[in-house]
């Protein structure tokens, strides 16, 4: 007599998605998300019921229309007849230049700290101590208004350079101006100028290109590939015949003469600001908003940065050290050659949320009447057009565009410094 | 079961909003508070005074309405809002009126969806520079750093007046009064661009208010008056015939020291009328008989209020000019109370 019996079909009934744990988690999952579903589905509903009821259903016809404001610091040309998205366009913009001009300042500053936080001068040590714990125990806002403060209360005011015997004078060979509305620093001008290039013509996101940087930034990457070629050259015939062939004096060449010819053709100096009228003209404006949101801002979150490396550092065995020092590396060098590599990849992930922080933090700029995109778009245009919930979510998906950004070129390097294991 | 909590809660707050939405003066009289806009600090028209009590033109608007509604005077909160936070203080119901240098204008109106009831003070934007600059008309403002509140309409004048004239500017955009002050008197603007009262009310605060001048040229019209939300018209009415009851008072000769013997009645049918001795004005309104008498009482007429907030005997010393009385010749004008 056989006793087998056909193995039990899998038959799938209703009830084995409450009683069957193969089936039971999958059931509530799907109960959660099709809650969440119709939570948010009810909450927009809402929403757009409300503001139709209000009468102000979402509309972005407002950013082609005229704006109507002046904005002090334009990286493009923009008068106020220009749209309202092309000033956001601006603000954006400055937004960018305040970001990368903080996170690379705060860079410097924070590796420097955090290193010179570890050294054995006990003067340096402590003094960075006190650094650190003052930047970054205080809200970054006030450091920004107390830079603003400062700039303005402290510094001459333009009319104070005029006169016979003015109170104030100019510095490094006249040159530079500073003054309690900015500094202002010579700038570059071609007296043979190639012109511009326009693009997307006269639509809100026009921009010009100037032909001269095109022309510049083309002959010095030739000439950087010329001195890798060299290189290249001067290593194959080191490895074939153990002697280098010295290429300081060509390199030097290449790097400085061809861009030096092309500048001396397109007749390159300098332009020098001047007190002209209420104002200080020529040269090139550095705003005190700018600089007071820009130093704040590098200062609190280099205080951050410092501490990230210094954890960094600290990560790294001490025995790396000791190995470094027996064989007979100088302290120098174990720090950049043995000590920072390994600690880059303890340093990096942190540091990706540190920039994130800043350029959020540059939101702040309205405090000093930066035109950022928050004052620009989020500021004038939204009190102007009086549309909060467009400028607030345009807002909001810029934000995040430039730090998805951010951490995705981060997330790039760190994948590429990171340890490979095996 | 906690979470059932909490959306329900989340409903009966939405109903609350929506309910508050519906009607203003019930929900002003139910809390028994006004909630006021202002500025965050303009002397003469709206700042605290050394007790931290509200003091000003605009304040005394407020006070009227609060008057008119509750009988009292002192039942308003005050909301310091800037030129950027205002309207969205109004739109959210944060407040129940704004009284704050508002100016009235189509797109606030009818785009924005607000109604103005009224006009308190006819202004136009003018200019304030140091009078050691020399400069004697904006027209020589070339190059000039100019201060300005950001988010007003002053904003977009400024903008006209120099593309028009064809001159250039550097704006520096600003906040608040007090950070334009500051900056204004440290020397990082040239000039300061505001309405020519707001101009007036600033310099008053100065150490030496005689060093600085303000330019003939007044660039725009500012009719500026109290605001409330479209859509609430027996809300609007109630501010909008509180003002004209301090207004029309002064052109009776109705004032806070002689009201008391003309509430006993007179032989003025329209004094008696605004005081509630005849009609039942009171009772269109929703409010009680005697609402016009309180608003007159809060803080004295329209031209109690000038006189003693900006007028000429204060450091502020704005003459009436245009804000006197029709029969003066100026634009103050109430439509009857009948």
């Amino acid at each position: 007599m056989t006793t087998l019996t056909d193995p039990p079909k899998a038959s799938f009934r209703l009830s084995m998605l409450i009683y069957d744990t193969r089936y039971r988690s999958l059931t509530i999952q799907a109960v959660a998300m099709i809650g969440f579903m119709l939570l948010a589905a009810w909450l927009i509903n809402n929403t757009m019921t409300n503001l139709e009821t209000l009468g102000k259903t979402p509309q972005f016809g407002f950013l082609l229309e005229p704006a109507g404001y002046d904005i002090n610091q334009r990286l493009l040309d923009y008068n106020s007849q220009d749209t309202h998205m092309r000033a956001s366009l601006l603000g954006l913009l400055n937004t960018l230049l305040v970001a990368v001009m903080g996170c690379i300042t705060a860079t410097v500053i924070g590796v420097l700290v955090g290193v010179l936080r570890l050294s054995k001068n006990w003067i340096v040590a402590k003094i960075m101590t006190v650094y650190v714990e003052m930047f970054r125990n205080v809200p970054v806002l006030l450091w920004i208004v107390l830079a603003m403060a400062i700039l303005i209360e402290s510094l001459p005011a333009p009319r104070a350079f005029r006169g016979e015997n003015p109170e104030a004078t100019m510095n490094l060979f006249d040159t530079v101006a500073v003054t309690n509305r900015g500094i202002y620093v010579p700038e570059p001008l071609f007296s043979n100028s190639l012109g511009n290039i326009h693009l997307l013509g006269q639509s809100s996101l026009r921009f010009d290109v100037s032909v001269d940087l095109i022309a510049i930034l083309i002959v010095f990457g030739l000439s950087i590939f010329g001195i890798t070629k060299v290189n290249a050259r001067a290593k194959r015939i080191q490895e074939a015949t153990g002697d280098r062939p010295n290429t300081l004096w060509t390199n030097l060449g290449l790097f400085f003469v061809p861009t030096g010819i092309l500048l001396a053709a397109l007749g390159f100096h300098l332009g020098y600001p001047e007190l002209k009228g209420f104002n200080f003209k020529g040269g090139t404006h550095m705003r005190n908003s700018l600089i007071a949101l820009w130093l704040a801002l590098s200062l609190y979150t280099a205080a951050f940065i410092a501490e990230i490396v210094r954890g960094g550092i600290l990560a790294v065995s001490h025995g790396q050290t000791e190995a470094a020092n027996a064989l007979g590396m100088r302290p120098g060098r174990t720090m950049r050659l043995v000590i920072l590599p390994q600690a880059l990849r303890v340093i990096i992930p942190p540091m990706i949320s540190n920039y994130l922080n800043l350029t959020k933090n540059s939101s702040l700029a309205i405090a000093v009447g930066y035109m950022d995109i928050t004052g620009t778009l989020g500021g004038i245009t939204m009190n102007q057009t009086g549309r909060e919930l467009e400028t607030v979510l345009m807002l909001m998906l810029c934000y995040l565009t430039i730090s998805l950004s951010i951490s995705m070129v981060m997330n790039w390097y760190n994948n590429r410094v990171k340890l490979v294991e095996r | 079961m906690k979470k059932s909590v909490v959306f329900g809660a989340l409903t009966v707050a939405g109903l609350a909003a929506g309910a508050a939405a519906a009607g203003t003066l019930d929900d002003v009289k139910a809390r028994g508070k006004l909630n006021c806009g202002v500025t965050t600090g303009l002397v003469g028209f709206a700042a605290p005074d050394a007790n931290g009590e509200w003091m000003g033109f605009d304040v005394g608007v407020c006070r009227a309405v609060a008057a008119a509604v509750l009988g009292d005077p002192k039942a308003v909160e005050f909301v310091p809002t800037t030129g950027k936070t205002r309207f969205t203080a109004l739109a959210s119901g944060e407040i129940d009126m704004l009284a704050r240098n508002t100016t009235w204008t189509f797109s606030r109106d009818v785009d924005l969806k607000f109604t103005f009831v009224g006009v308190n003070y006819y202004d136009g934007q003018g200019f304030m520079v140091p009078k050691e600059l020399g400069v004697s008309s904006a027209k020589e403002l070339d190059g000039a750093t100019v201060c300005i509140q950001t988010g007003t309409t002053t904003e977009l004048n400024l903008a006209d007046f120099f593309r028009s004239n064809n001159i250039s500017y550097e704006p520096v955009p600003i906040e608040t009064n007090a950070e334009a002050q500051q900056q204004y008197l440290a020397g990082a603007c040239d000039v300061y661009t505001t309405d020519a009262s707001g101009l007036a009310a600033t310099r008053a605060t100065f150490e030496d208010p005689s060093a600085h001048v303000l330019l003939p040229e007044i660039i725009s019209k500012e009719p500026l008056g109290p605001l409330v939300r479209h859509g609430d018209d027996a809300w609007g009415d109630v501010v909008r015939w509180s003002l004209n009851a301090l207004i029309t008072a002064e052109e009776l000769g109705v004032t806070s020291a002689n009201i008391g013997e003309m509430a006993a009645g007179t032989n003025n049918p329209e004094i008696n009328r605004l005081l509630g001795t005849e009609g039942n004005l009171g009772e269109m309104l929703g409010l009680s008989a005697d609402w016009g008498k309180n608003a007159v009482m809060a803080g004295g007429n329209y031209g109690e209020l000038f006189e003693g907030n900006i007028g000429e005997s204060t450091p502020i010393g704005l003459a009436r000019g245009l804000n006197a009385q029709w029969t003066d010749g100026g634009l103050i004008y109430s439509p009857p109370f009948r």
